[in-house]
């Protein structure tokens, strides 16, 4: 079973999205959809100042294996991005929850964040996959 | 019903993440399949390949069955060991299999076919052989090993004994020698110098770990197509298939043409094709820009549509590369143009090979 943090909030799309105050959420995908994708190549990234809507695919984790959609799991206007992965898309497989970070949010609205999954749902809807 | 090989355990024991590939629980990597590919092109690397199937044929008539086979034409091959690569092909043309060939005398040769293509591979050569004064028969009790990359023979021969560091000694790429209970062949699907070695199935577990504790990198099937397309090698059922002519897959330097009367399966509608021309080929796609080529990707080029047969990030080079069947009339240097995620990306046309012995080669 792969390591699901209890103080993280996740879609059952798999982002995971932390709260850093202010308003501001880094967002990032779990340690199980890296593991799912395999070695990461290439990390498409919004740009920031964007504004994204719950749901909207925002950028593309590109492994050897498929691309897949990451979808913005709250609304928001994009703050910042890591661009370190642009060289070293593997954080994304080393450190998932950590260096391999993708973006910030700053939130709209905060309340959406209680529409999302805690670790223990998240952990269910990954044994239902 | 699950086949396992007879390393099967080893793999569990060293971390691999197992997949269903044709029927046999295999490892996909063992841990990072980017990490195993540059593990075979700078240092070496191994491969379980016990589940591919080994065929032997012997008997009064093995050369002419074989000649009637395969496109390659067996008689060629005059010394003992020498590896032959070609296809087998329906008498529609079309490509059943792409194997190698062992010579070891007119009345005796072995044959490595692919596991997915096992059980109409091995009836298609029951058919054939009913005219032919030949046994054909199927070698389940061997295991096989691929050793592969730029010190992977320097760390083999660490294990050999004298009589088997004779055997090898001096062997050219393509040839195969057995050396006690080894068979040991100068071949291999990474584009590296290497090995692939066959031993009695109880055997295998100890070589895997001798060559383990001499520092070779476990690799998975992952690794293995990065790198056998990076050297600009077909995958059966990928880039051919019984619909596909090998003229359309890269494969026409595998067919011998003389002696005119050699009737070899499928000559009749390979030399019609030949004659005119209307074939489509296999073709190097390189994409320098972000995104990954894949398979079945749709590509558009100034002579009609063709599509990417096996596509992929390539490590080496740092970014994707595919094969793709196009037009004839495309040529090597034109750019043409892949739909990918709803957008068309220009690429490259090069000849479909991209690396070999760890370096560039277009």
């Amino acid at each position: 079973m792969s390591n699901i943090p209890s103080e993280l909030k996740y879609a059952t799309s798999h982002e995971w999205v932390r709260s850093e105050g202010n308003g501001v959420v880094t967002i990032g995908i779990t340690e199980h959809a890296q593991d799912l994708l395999g070695d990461m190549v290439f990390v498409e990234l919004p740009d920031v100042g964007d504004t994204v809507s719950t749901g909207d695919d925002v950028a593309v984790a590109e492994s050897v294996k498929a691309a897949s959609d990451i979808y913005a799991p709250v609304t928001g206007e994009v703050v910042e991005v890591n661009e370190d992965l642009e060289d070293s898309p593997e954080l994304v497989n080393s450190d998932a929850f950590g260096d391999g970070w993708l973006f910030k949010l700053k939130i709209e609205d905060e309340g959406e964040l209680e529409n999302l999954l805690d670790a223990e749902g998240y952990e269910n809807s990954i044994d239902e996959d | 019903m699950t086949n396992k090989t007879v390393l099967h355990a080893k793999h569990i024991e060293a971390g691999a993440k197992m997949v269903d590939f044709y029927g046999w629980d295999m490892p996909i990597n063992y841990g990072s399949q980017i990490e195993e590919h540059h593990a075979v092109r700078t240092d070496a690397g191994m491969f379980d390949v016990s589940h591919m199937t080994i065929v032997d044929v012997k008997g009064a008539d093995a050369e002419a069955f074989l000649r009637k086979l395969v496109i390659n034409d067996v008689a060629k091959l005059d010394v003992a060991g020498k590896a032959l690569y070609t296809g087998m092909c329906n008498l529609e043309g079309g490509v059943i299999d792409d194997l190698i060939v062992y010579f070891f005398t007119k009345t005796d040769y072995r044959l490595v076919v692919n596991s997915a293509t096992r059980e109409k591979d091995l009836a298609w050569i029951a058919e054939q052989s009913a005219d032919f004064d030949v046994t054909v028969t199927e070698r389940p009790e061997f295991a096989m090993i691929a050793v592969q990359g730029p010190q992977a023979k320097a760390k083999v021969a660490t294990l050999l004994n004298a009589e088997q560091t004779a055997a090898v000694d001096g062997m050219k790429p393509f040839f195969s020698a057995q050396a006690g209970d080894l068979f040991i062949a100068t071949t291999g699907y990474t584009g590296e110098n290497g090995y692939e070695i066959a031993l009695p199935a109880e055997q295998a577990a100890d070589l895997w770990q001798q060559l383990l504790d001499a520092g070779v990198k476990p690799c998975g099937l992952g690794a293995r197509d990065t790198l056998r397309l990076e050297a600009g090698m077909n995958l059966y059922g990928l880039d051919m298939d019984e619909s596909v002519s090998p003229l359309a897959a890269n494969m026409a330097w595998t067919i011998s043409w003389e002696p005119e009367d050699r009737n070899f399966n499928g000559r009749e509608v390979l030399a019609a094709q030949r004659a005119a021309g209307d074939q489509p080929k296999l073709v190097g796609l390189v994409l320098e820009e972000k995104g990954v080529l894949r398979s079945g990707l749709k590509v558009v080029t100034a002579d009609g549509e063709g599509v990417i047969t096996s596509g992929t990030f390539s490590p080496t080079l740092g970014h994707s590369i595919a094969m793709a069947r196009v037009p004839r009339s495309v040529k090597v240097g034109d750019t043409v143009e892949v739909e990918m995620r709803k957008k068309l990306v220009k690429v490259q046309v090069i000849r479909p090979s991209f690396v070999r012995n760890g370096k560039k080669v277009f």
